[in-house]
């Protein structure tokens, strides 16, 4: 394809989007008097990134240029890109949510995303920058069977990140619909259309700068909600959490996290109580495991490792990461204060009538500062937002599309499937757009499929995985002299299935029998209180009743999702997987199968005894620590 | 392109300076690595088991879980510019005078894309 007709394709592209869009907008969301403010701030986002790609699609010749921006990018650049991959809808209004019901867990939990930088920094992002060249594989396949690894590896690749995409389209999709009302097949198909149009004409140019400008309005806008929300406080830490644990909405929420203990406490402990551990994680094991998913598995995500091959040198991809720390640790501060500011100006059970899981803290504390529902300012900044969060899921998606796209064309179709065989330059950028269409196509559709389904659990899988296979082999691979093929194999099968499998006999699936025992409980529960209330009505005493009427309105709701449990899984007595209770306790997987994915490296190298890849230990150790001949890696 | 056999990478792993390198770099790497390691798994640790310590008020309402929640920033942030400190003072360095002995290629260019 010339230049002049990618461009004007895109431009066709580019036009549907708004097709897709425009119906959406007729259901509820914002205000509809403030709409076209929605689609203003929207539009004018999408344009700025479509200009970009515009730019960087002229600028695309070369499979470097598409897979790394051709190495063109600076340390502060690549920091804000990171951060701008990193801070998804999960973390991003994930994170905050959390904060706003929980309290002191939420905050705890931001940790091990900043923390997990720390791995990246010193192990892994030197190393593979003058090691690697495109992808993950690159690195496996340095000193190994370049055709059995780059097989594994891309099969990894292409399985975590599709874990990661799907939880990203189906929150995505569920996102949009709520902030701004367009249907759910539009949104991921929106998301798609959008995500496809950066990548597919500007490559990693476009995506990076996509991630930038993402990671800059998200930080702005958190910024001037912290701002307002912190000022009248003369930004003073205790003032602003004193005033937080006052709240009777905090208090109220955290009696109801408590149940029956919290009878025997105060308003002022109860609101206290909010800032101390304890009352999202209830098992310490849950939370350590948790913890060595993403301390760990951050730097087995090929989306992020990937972006090492977009600098020049192994200076600039330790100045990303400390760019990348700094902004994602700062947005994280901030998150403290977008949570704790939402429990206390929207109140937890505002939040949680708008998403139950909590998402929608951030865009609501930002309607509330700017004015509330009815102001102008108000609406803005709920677009403003809304807009961020779109461009968050976009940009997010586009650097996943890259990676699993980069793995099929680069590992699997030159490496493999042409081994040894030359391809022209031309001939690498086809197949890498072709893979990217492939993967779009597929990441509409399995958005689609997986509607309504519970995603939460993919996010800790794509992490869990990651440390357990991906982590394991690329360390290994690194520092390692007697590591070889048979360790990356085995330890990539290995980490994948017990990180999979575990998961699909935790508690995270749905086991219909113990749902069915929790509603008919509920049931059996409600019917004595319900008795007591009817006795409290009769009596005559006008607060009693008063008391009784709201108590019966909140067991016809709690029987009401009884019953629906009930009726929804009637005919069914086992998870997905036929089991009637959970085989593996932990939610996470990470606390056994990362240290098997390392067993199955060690035991692998050592079982499957290779002179070569130790001959090449020299080599390989050498070049990752002087950086020599960096970028002209040609080892398949 | 350099053709990557003209490098001695055996004679570079012999060399002395690139013995003083890995050495102090490895014991640099790992120790701080270990380091934020312990230092992180204390807070879920601590959260779990020493609630009434985590519970101590020290400033207005704020007690000691917050703190140490938000000390783990500074740990985290402190032990990246201690590495990037002393990786910039010294290990670049070294690694630039080795490089520059044995490989043939000049250092790449640095630049900025759009």
């Amino acid at each position: 394809m010339t230049s002049k007709s990618r461009n004007w394709s895109m431009v066709a592209l580019l036009a549907a989007v708004p097709l897709v869009a425009m119906p959406a907008f007729a259901q509820a969301g914002v205000e509809a008097n403030y709409r076209w403010l929605t689609f203003t701030v929207f539009a004018a986002v999408i344009a700025v990134t479509m200009y970009v790609t515009y730019l960087a699609a002229k600028r695309v010749r070369s499979a470097a240029d598409f897979y790394t921006a051709g190495g063109g990018v600076s340390g502060l650049q690549n920091g804000w890109a990171i951060a701008g991959d990193y801070l998804s809808a999960a973390s991003f209004l994930g994170i905050a949510g959390l904060i706003s019901l929980y309290g002191y867990d939420g905050f705890m939990y931001s940790v091990g995303w900043l923390v997990a930088y720390i791995t990246v920094l010193l192990l892994i992002a030197e190393p593979c920058r003058n090691i690697g060249r495109y992808t993950l594989s690159d690195i496996l396949a340095y000193r190994n069977d370049p055709q059995k690894t780059r097989i594994v590896g891309a099969l990894s690749t292409i399985t975590v990140s599709t874990f990661y995409l799907t939880a990203q389209m189906v929150g995505g999709g569920v996102l949009v619909k709520t902030l701004i009302g367009i249907n759910y097949e539009t949104s991921v198909i929106g998301v798609g259309i959008l995500m496809l149009a950066y990548v597919l004409f500007g490559g990693m140019v476009a995506t990076t700068w996509v991630q930038i400008i993402k990671a800059v309005l998200l930080v702005a806008a958190s910024i001037v909600i912290v701002v307002l929300v912190w000022a009248p406080y003369g930004f003073s830490l205790p003032g602003f959490l004193a005033d937080v644990v006052a709240d009777p909405k905090v208090q109220a929420r955290v009696a109801s996290l408590l149940g029956d203990p919290a009878k025997a406490m105060s308003a002022a402990e109860l609101g206290q109580r909010f800032l101390e551990p304890g009352l999202y994680f209830k098992a310490p094991i849950d939370q350590i495991s948790l913890g060595m998913a993403l301390v760990f598995g951050t730097a087995g995500l090929p989306h992020i490792l990937m972006r090492f091959f977009t600098v020049r040198t192994a200076v600039q991809a330790r100045r990303s990461v400390v760019w990348a720390m700094a902004i994602i640790g700062g947005f994280y501060v901030l998150t403290l204060f977008l949570g704790f500011g939402a429990a206390h100006l929207v109140g937890p059970v505002n939040i949680v009538a708008v998403d139950a899981g909590g998402n929608m803290a951030s865009p609501l504390l930002a309607q509330y500062i700017g004015g509330g529902p009815d102001s102008f300012f108000g609406n803005f900044m709920l677009a403003f937002v809304s807009a961020v969060a779109f461009a968050t899921i976009v940009a997010v998606v586009a650097g996943l599309v890259l990676a699993s796209a980069s793995a099929m064309a680069h590992d699997l179709f030159v490496g493999v499937i042409r081994a040894g065989k030359e391809t022209s330059p031309r001939g690498q950028v086809l197949a890498a757009r072709v893979a990217t269409l492939i993967v779009g196509a597929m990441s509409i559709g399995i958005g689609i499929a997986a509607k309504g389904q519970n995603v939460a659990v993919l996010v800790g899988l794509a992490f869990a995985v990651a440390a357990s296979a991906n982590f394991p082999c690329v360390l290994l691979t690194l520092y390692w002299k007697r590591c070889n093929t048979g360790g990356i194999v085995a330890g990539m099968l290995i980490g994948t299935i017990v990180a999979v499998g575990l998961t699909l006999v935790s508690p995270n699936l749905t086991y219909p029998k113990a749902v069915k025992a929790a509603a008919h409980k509920v049931l059996e529960a409600d019917t004595a209180k319900r008795a007591a209330d009817s006795e409290a009505l009769a009596s005559g005493d006008a607060a009693a009743a008063a008391k009784a009427t709201k108590d019966l309105a909140a067991l016809d709701k709690a029987d009401a999702k009884a019953n629906a449990d009930l009726a929804k899984w009637a005919n069914e007595e086992t998870s997905f997987m036929g089991l009637e209770k959970p085989l593996f306790e932990l939610k996470n997987p990470g606390l056994i199968s990362i240290p098997l994915g390392f067993l199955g490296v060690i035991f692998g190298s050592l079982l499957f005894r290779d002179r070569r890849a130790e001959q090449m230990w020299n080599e390989v150790y050498a070049r990752q620590n002087t950086g020599l001949l960096v970028s002209k890696s040609v080892a398949h | 392109m350099a053709n990557p056999n003209v490098v001695d990478w055996d004679a570079i792993i012999r060399d002395p300076r690139f013995q003083s390198l890995h050495r102090r770099k490895s014991i640099f790497l790992w120790g701080l690595m270990a380091l934020s390691v312990v230092y992180y798994f204390l807070l879920p640790i601590g959260a779990a088991y020493y609630q009434h310590l985590f519970k101590v008020r020290v400033w207005g309402v704020v007690n000691v879980g917050l703190l140490f929640a938000l000390s783990e920033f500074v740990v985290a942030w402190t032990i990246a510019l201690v590495y990037s400190r002393k990786a910039s003072q010294d290990f670049d360095r070294m690694a630039k005078e080795i490089a520059a002995e044995f490989g043939s290629s000049k250092p790449a260019r640095e630049g900025v894309i759009v």
